[in-house]
């Protein structure tokens, strides 16, 4: 068992989900929580300690999507595909499940690592809107926890389930879409490749998606990523070799 | 017929979204998907934008958009 670590656990989530109000009531910092889009637009963070290890807690940009290319979607993006957090919390709103639910699909092709907490339940029931955790558990493959942010219910579950998944005590299987023969053929074309190039680095069936999406600004950023990594090789490479010309 | 032809008070089932790139995606992202239902809620004085309501939001589409966007009226059996 792992004490005294320091891990990342990153919130994403629609806009007006209680992202904030979560991380805050988490953290106990006093994040100002806005209302309007764009709101989240650097990334706060704060820190949670439980079972003797810190959390610390990322607040990605409130997000619909992470393809459409505005600035929040991408920063939202990079954060969870080239930062690799240690967990992934995916904040829906239990009012509106079947716009929130294309967030969380999309997360849970970039990570395995993916909790889903389904927020604002005391108003989902107000509304009469059962919401059945258990259900969704099975069909997602990943663990999802009510709680309301608001009224700081099922805090002690998910901490729980934060840790249990860190210790490795959770094996997730995230439910991956399928889609039409074309599309899937032509990505079993293009993973052996993308496996190639960036190795394990990556998911490369997500990778082999964005190529098919011609999503260039991601490319950019990863021939940006490995450009830095070669250098910084090659700068150590250097060196060595450097004190070696001394030693001779 | 197009979300853009649509009149108020009309249930349009999607058929095909006929964009591409980053604002097909926006579009998918929002609900606009084929098989999803929207209504037509107001239009604006020059009938440009529309307000639709798709999965539960009022989202509104400029005609560049909403002319692309084709589907079939759908009968509302509980009128």
């Amino acid at each position: 068992m792992t004490t005294n670590e320091v891990y990342r656990i990153a919130l994403a989530g629609n806009p007006n989900t209680g992202k904030s109000t979560l991380f805050n009531a988490l953290t106990g910092l006093k994040q100002h929580t806005g209302n309007w889009a764009g709101k989240t637009v650097s990334l706060a963070e704060g820190s949670v300690h439980y079972k003797k290890n810190t959390y610390r807690l990322i607040d990605l940009p409130g997000t619909y999507s992470l393809y459409s290319n505005s600035t929040d979607e991408e920063v939202a993006r990079n954060y969870i595909v080239f930062e690799k957090p240690h967990v992934t919390l995916v904040v829906l709103d239990a009012t509106s499940l079947e716009r929130n639910l294309n967030l969380a699909l999309q997360v849970m092709e970039m990570t395995s690592n993916v909790i889903v907490c389904v927020n604002l339940i005391d108003e989902a029931k107000k509304r009469g809107i059962e919401i059945d955790e258990l259900k969704l558990m099975r069909q997602l493959g990943v663990p999802v926890l009510k709680i309301s942010a608001r009224n700081k219910t099922g805090f002690p579950a998910l901490l729980d389930t934060i840790d249990r998944m860190i210790r490795g005590e959770i094996s997730t299987s995230p439910y991956a879409i399928q889609y039409n023969d074309e599309t899937e053929g032509k990505i079993s074309q293009l993973v052996p490749n993308v496996k190639k190039l960036v190795g394990d680095r990556f998911p490369s069936r997500w990778i082999a998606l964005r190529l098919l999406d011609g999503d260039t600004s991601l490319l950019d950023e990863i021939q940006k990523r490995m450009h830095q990594e070669e250098e910084s090789t090659w700068n150590t490479v250097q060196k060595t070799s450097g004190s070696h010309l001394e030693n001779f | 017929m197009n979300l853009y032809e649509g009149n108020k008070g009309d249930r349009i089932r999607i058929k095909e979204v006929a964009i591409e790139g980053v604002m097909r995606r926006r579009l998918l992202d929002l609900g606009f998907v084929p098989g999803a239902v929207v209504d037509v809620l107001k239009k604006s004085p020059l009938g440009d934008p529309i307000a639709f309501r798709v999965s539960h939001t009022t989202i509104a589409l400029r005609k560049e958009e909403s002319i692309k966007i084709t589907g079939e009226l759908i009968q509302d059996d509980n009128e």
